[in-house]
């Protein structure tokens, strides 16, 4: 496993003070947050963070880790000395409200398991519920209208025989429940963390969101499609086939149309108690002017039509 | 084949007692109801045992209490995060829409 530099992560030097370690730690706390960043990879570092304030906010865990930190940089490979849990013994005690399960191999190895793991396991009369799991699943919208089965794959933190806490990479099988929308979670029990010495498991939560399609986009549960229409289409009305999520559907255009004009499709969106509606957004397609002929006819057009459609803009 | 998992959709269809809510988030009636009178979470209904939480509640517990945890927020401060965090939401979401990233 790769050493941790936990000075480097929290961007402190070494002979920083506990206040220093202190500040350092809730700026990138909140910077890194799940719930409120926007960075790709928050969780992770966020959870780096968390390790790393766990070990250099305590002044035993600071000792012993400065002690091993001698020799090693951080990302070099790293294995604990032969002797190393004899001298320090974190092992089965020692943790204030952190949960080892949450922190990586490397703390591990140094730190123990806590009275979760580890050696003690055997022996711990320990129960705990296992931890909830948080996932985002992409859900294509004809999915979300039909409802449908998917198959997901993530990894869920497990006890292996020997106490250890090791990903273990799952398979399920998911139903999407017909008219979901895009941020809704799904809460499947019993599907989370194993639990802890008999200890129930804990819950997956999957948070949907819509794989971009490219005619319709949803709001809530309302579906939007741009419509193209040619402009004697929408001078003098007529009737087309639009694509809905439900399949084709005819639709009126009213005499006297324009562009960005708003058509409401009732019902025909995502479905539900009160299911969403499907609005068809108008936008004007002119044929080119490029023979002769076509030509000859815009410039009639200009004669017999004429149009200032900049008369609101006062020129 | 694995079998098929039918899980609940934690959306404003679904309404939850107090003890469900507790139950799905792990924590006492008592943390819940400290939540209530700080706004975190707002139920339908006039006393504990007739309130009745909205799904999204689920969610706006468990942040308040993960905030509470890594950030120490307290909570009115979380209460006050999660209505920038759904406001934030709904902007970037306007934002896409209008063809930005």
């Amino acid at each position: 496993m790769e050493f941790k530099d936990y000075y480097q992560i929290l961007g402190v030097p070494r002979e920083a003070t506990q206040d220093d370690i202190k500040r350092a730690y809730r700026k990138l706390a909140r910077k890194y947050h799940p719930d409120v960043s926007k960075e790709k990879d928050a969780e992770a570092r966020f959870k780096e963070v968390g390790e790393a304030y766990e070990v250099l906010k305590d002044p035993e865990k600071r000792a012993a880790y400065d002690q091993v930190g001698k020799q090693w940089k951080a990302g070099q490979e790293f294995h604990p000395p032969p002797d190393w849990s004899r001298e320090f013994d974190f092992r089965g005690g020692g943790f204030t409200e952190a949960d080892p399960s949450r922190f990586s191999d490397f703390f591990r190895s140094i730190f123990g398991h806590g009275g979760r793991g580890g050696e003690h396991f055997e022996h711990a009369t320990f129960r705990a519920r296992g931890s909830d799991q948080h996932a985002k699943i992409l859900v294509d919208l004809e999915d979300a209208y039909h409802g449908a089965t998917r198959t997901i794959t993530l990894t869920i933190p497990e006890l292996d025989a020997q106490g250890n806490i090791v990903g273990q990479l799952r398979t399920l099988n998911v139903k999407i429940p017909k008219g979901i929308m895009a941020g809704q979670r799904i809460r499947l029990a019993g599907q989370g963390g194993a639990g802890f010495g008999g200890g129930p498991n804990g819950d997956l939560y999957l948070e949907v969101e819509f794989q971009p399609n490219p005619l319709f986009r949803a709001e809530k549960h309302d579906i939007y499609l741009e419509l193209p229409v040619t402009p004697w289409e929408a001078a003098l009305g007529t009737t087309v086939v639009a694509p809905t999520l439900g399949g084709k559907v005819e639709l009126k255009i009213p005499p006297g149309s324009q562009t960005g004009a708003k058509l409401r499709l009732k019902g025909r969106g995502l479905p539900g108690k009160t299911p969403g509606d499907q609005y068809v957004v108008l936008r004007l397609v002119t044929p080119p002017a490029d023979t002769p002929e076509a030509k000859a006819l815009y410039r009639t057009m200009a004669e017999k039509l004429p149009l200032n459609p900049r008369e609101a803009l006062g020129v | 084949m694995t079998e098929l998992l039918t899980g609940i959709v934690l959306d404003d269809e679904l309404l939850l007692s107090l003890r469900e809510l507790c139950r799905l988030c792990g924590v006492n009636a008592e943390n819940i109801i400290a939540m209530v009178d700080e706004g975190v979470v707002e139920p339908q209904g006039a006393h504990p045992g007739e309130w009745r939480f909205r799904g999204m509640s689920v969610r706006r517990v468990q942040i308040a209490l993960q905030l509470q945890r890594d950030l120490r927020v307290n909570l009115p401060g979380a209460a006050l995060v999660l209505d920038l965090l759904e406001e934030l939401e709904e902007l970037r979401r306007l934002y896409r829409q209008r063809g930005g990233i």
